[in-house]
């Protein structure tokens, strides 16, 4: 058998000419290497936001925590000391580390603009950027590269399938890892004109086999499953060059602690530390122009429950990292978690709309305007949802 | 002849796992009648086995559970109790991966095809998952003893064996969940887990928009308490020792592993969505659960669902309207549920919109050239890399069940990828009698020519499985 090897840059020519859509743009697309990075991972099934920055200084914390309460600072096995009484998880030292360079900030109590405990429906929320549910049927963060100016930003999802975020208009990619790399030989080409009546099977294989050409011309290495360091190298090279993505959405699995909770966090945390530090390595002299934001649907409650977890809850914490932050403390109040704070009496409180969070950093990071923000981006957000200003 | 011959096409992928060789000229001579006689009060078929029963697994889980609760002392046992307790744990693993292998071989050979699309659908709307090693153990068990028999039963039916069975108490941490005024919640700091109730609400019943608040959720939760499965130490319960036999003699043993124990239910009334239960033990979580499975937004939120697996993403009105009219004039009886399915004239629109999940589109390429899976192992490889690991859905809400969930850009590098593979190994002589044989009718002339022109076998047969009418049902 026969078969042509076309080279990379072939082969998104072709992918560009041929449907118009791939990396539409990225030949005219300025290929300086100034461009802003940003990351946002996606904790699904609620991240206890009180085992991430632990308000260890909280009078209420320990006696309602009780046996999942995380050691204050100091002790063995305690809390990584930041600001202002709070803590990060021990599972957490790398992103300690950015911390202690100014390169990494936290919002203690943030939640979305509606109150609802269903991971599934709270996170269409999340990744919608509406103000209720079925609002939308696109993501915000799509909805922010077409704001910026569609084509100038690539968009890239890690996982098989696009998550809700980066849906909408503007053309995305997606990649996992794992499987053998093709797209360099003809059944491309003949599938294509198997798609020609049906366009969303042949748009979407043509920008993953993009998106694989790109991985293999890396290094040719596979990363392993559960590598998640190795994984945060990979997602940075598929940001690295005139053709890397720009805006990458990555989706973290297994929040979800009704019992067990401690293991199961040191585990995941362990994991998104790594995340981070993989990408810190991978971009490289990139980092600087980077903003990772780590946001989850909803908090947990604030009381142990009956079976060493906690519950569904309301608010949680979010994390900022990356280079281009600029240092300072708190985003948002800490509304404590004295008995009469708590929200219904049994989570915590939310002090800050999510969204302020998430328009601050398009506009200061990815420069987008705040008309823009506060009608598309995030529609009729402008009253509830103030975009944040000096986060980067 | 013709329009026959396209409904068959149409019965045996949209509403089936796919043709095999010969199948749709059987199948043309009335494809209704095809659907309809699968539709039995025994349920969907189950699987050749042989399988361990649920005794067994769960004495091999209690074994297992057993050698946990150990404390590893200083002594050279901790190294064997650790060996052990490894071994257990991979022979439940390896039971599970047997048993979807055996499910994925009934799959690629059945002739019922639609009563399996239809059993599969049920165990994903009530999904429970290897996520959690704890349920993953008896994952199997759970559609073949909750779920198959009771698929062509009343919904109400169907709903109580799912959440009580030990794969639904596990996954969704009920098993301990315990009343704070039982008598073991007073004598120990333990609690509520809320965990099943509120998806039993949400996804499992009524669904998140039925007007059901928090303190519902948690009456729930406490009308649950006692719903377990057996423990290690149950079956040490000397005769002589006097707590033991009191604890022994409160666990109520029910169907496929399930026990009541009374001492961490919370005793009381409960009241649910305006409805005060005054019954006691299990019963009382059981006749909330009757009440929202006969629950009008129940029939509706499961009718959308059941047109937006089998005939698009975003189903037709009518279609939705007239399962749920199915659903509530016979109380739930999924028999005309599925009747009324196979009925719909838009069930038989013959372009399709549905993209096959990872899972179906292997079936069917195993259904396509005859031949039926043989190891686990390349099974679970391909559906790992397709984005759907075997018995491994990620949530509580099930697989996704959208084009948009199965067929972005890495998804389809992935069936490229595997659809390759399975071509370059199939020994398929005739590709062009392999793509009419799977598609009849529904075969294109474009698909046609490409499988004709093609330069060798494997790329025909690739491209006979990536063409958009194999992808889509």
């Amino acid at each position: 058998m026969t078969r042509l090897t076309l080279d990379r840059r072939t082969l998104l020519g072709a992918a560009t000419a041929g449907m118009g859509l791939a990396f539409a743009g990225r030949v005219a697309a300025q290929t300086d290497a100034s461009r802003p990075k940003l990351v946002v991972v996606i904790a699904r099934g609620a991240m206890d936001g009180l085992s991430v920055t632990i308000p260890y200084a909280d009078p209420d914390y320990v006696p309602l925590r009780g046996g999942l309460a995380l050691a204050a600072p100091g002790e063995p096995n305690g809390a990584l000391d930041i600001a202002e009484g709070f803590g990060l998880h021990p599972a957490l030292a790398g992103l300690h580390r950015l911390h202690d360079q100014g390169q990494m900030r936290f919002a203690p109590a943030v939640a979305l603009p509606v109150r609802i405990r269903s991971h599934f429906e709270a996170q269409d929320v999340l990744e919608n950027g509406g103000e209720a549910l079925r609002q939308r049927e696109d993501g915000w963060l799509n909805r922010a590269i077409v704001a910026a100016g569609g084509a100038r930003l690539q968009g890239l999802s890690i996982g098989a399938q696009t998550p809700l975020i980066l849906r909408g208009d503007a053309p995305v990619s997606s990649w996992a890892p794992g499987g053998r790399v093709t797209g360099e030989d003809r059944i491309a080409a003949l599938l294509q004109d198997l798609y020609v009546d049906d366009p969303m099977l042949g748009q979407n294989l043509a920008r993953g086999l993009a998106t694989e050409a790109l991985v293999a011309d890396g290094s040719g290495q596979t990363v392993r499953r559960n590598d998640v360091e190795a994984l945060g190298r990979a997602v940075a090279r598929l940001m690295t060059g005139a053709e890397g993505a720009d805006i990458v959405a990555v989706s973290l699995d297994g929040w979800d602690t009704h019992a067990g909770q401690r293991g199961q966090l040191q585990t995941r945390l362990t994991g998104l530390d790594q995340l981070i530090s993989g990408l810190k390595d991978g971009l490289a002299d990139q980092w600087s122009r980077t903003v990772v934001v780590v946001a989850t649907e909803f908090g947990r409650t604030a009381r142990a429950n009956g079976t060493q977890g906690t519950d569904h809850g309301t608010g949680s914490s979010l994390l900022l990292a990356g280079g281009g932050l600029k240092p300072g403390g708190l985003i948002g109040d800490w509304p404590t978690l004295a008995d009469n704070r708590l929200f219904e009496g049994r989570d915590l409180a939310p002090t800050l709309d999510i969204r302020s969070v998430f328009k601050g950093v398009l506009r200061d990071h990815m420069g987008l305007d705040r008309a823009a923000l506060d009608t598309r981006v995030f529609p009729d957000s402008a009253a509830e949802a103030p975009t944040l200003a000096g986060l980067v | 002849m013709a329009a026959s011959s396209t409904d068959a096409a149409i019965a045996l992928t949209r509403l089936g796992l796919g043709a095999r060789p010969g199948e749709i000229a059987r199948v043309a001579a009335d494809p209704r009648a095809w659907a309809l006689a699968q539709i039995r009060s025994e349920g969907a078929p189950q699987p050749a086995g042989p399988f361990a029963d649920s005794g067994q697994r769960m004495a091999a889980f209690l074994d297992y559970q057993g050698d946990r609760g150990q404390r590893a002392g200083a002594s050279a046992d901790a190294e064997a109790v650790r060996t052990a307790r490894q071994a257990a744990r991979r022979a439940l693993a390896d039971d599970t991966a047997q048993a979807f292998l055996t499910r994925a071989r009934l799959g690629a050979t059945t002739a019922d095809g639609f009563a399996e699309r239809w059993a599969l659908f049920w165990a994903n709307a009530l999904t429970v998952s290897a996520v959690k090693f704890d349920s993953g153990a008896f994952i199997d068990l759970y559609e073949r003893e909750a779920v198959r028999p009771n698929v062509f039963g009343r919904f109400e039916d169907l709903v109580v064996a799912a959440e009580q069975h030990p794969a639904m108490l596990l996954y969704l941490d009920q098993a301990r969940s315990t009343g704070p005024d039982s008598p073991a919640g007073t004598r120990r700091k333990v609690g509520l887990n809320e965990n099943l109730a509120r998806e039993m609400l949400e996804l499992h019943t009524v669904g998140a928009d039925a007007g059901y608040t928090q303190a519902d959720v948690t009456e729930l939760a406490r009308a649950l308490t006692g719903w377990s499965i057996p423990r290690p130490q149950d079956r040490q319960a000397a005769p002589g020792r006097d707590r033991a036999r009191r604890a022994a003699q409160a666990v109520e043993p029910g169907p496929n592993g399930f026990v009541f124990r009374a001492n961490i239910h919370e005793p009381g009334p409960r009241t649910v969505m305006g409805r005060t239960y005054a019954q006691r033990g299990a019963a009382q979580g059981e006749a909330i659960l009757r009440d929202l499975a006969r629950h009008p937004a129940t029939a509706r939120r499961l009718s959308r669902r059941i047109a937006a697996h089998f005939v698009a993403d975003t189903p037709p009105e009518p279609l939705v309207a007239r399962l749920e009219q199915a659903w509530r004039r016979s109380d739930g009886d999924l028999a005309q549920v599925a009747r009324a399915l196979v009925e719909a004239p838009e069930t038989w629109t013959p372009q399709p919109t549905k993209i096959k999940t990872p899972y179906e589109f292997i079936v069917s390429t195993h259904r396509a050239l005859d031949v039926p899976p043989q190891r686990i192992q390349p099974l679970r490889q391909a559906l790992i890399e397709m984005g759907q690991p075997p018995f491994a859905a990620p949530s509580p809400e099930g697989w996704p069940d959208t084009a948009a969930d199965w067929a972005g850009p890495d998804a389809l590098v992935k069936r490229l990828n595997w659809a390759r593979t399975a071509a370059e190994t199939a020994r398929t002589a005739d590709i062009a009698a392999a793509a009419r044989d799977a598609l009849g009718d529904r075969l294109s002339e474009r698909t046609r020519l490409a499988v004709a022109r093609a330069e060798s076998r494997t790329e025909a047969l690739t491209l006979l499985l990536m063409s958009p009418e194999f992808q889509r049902r």
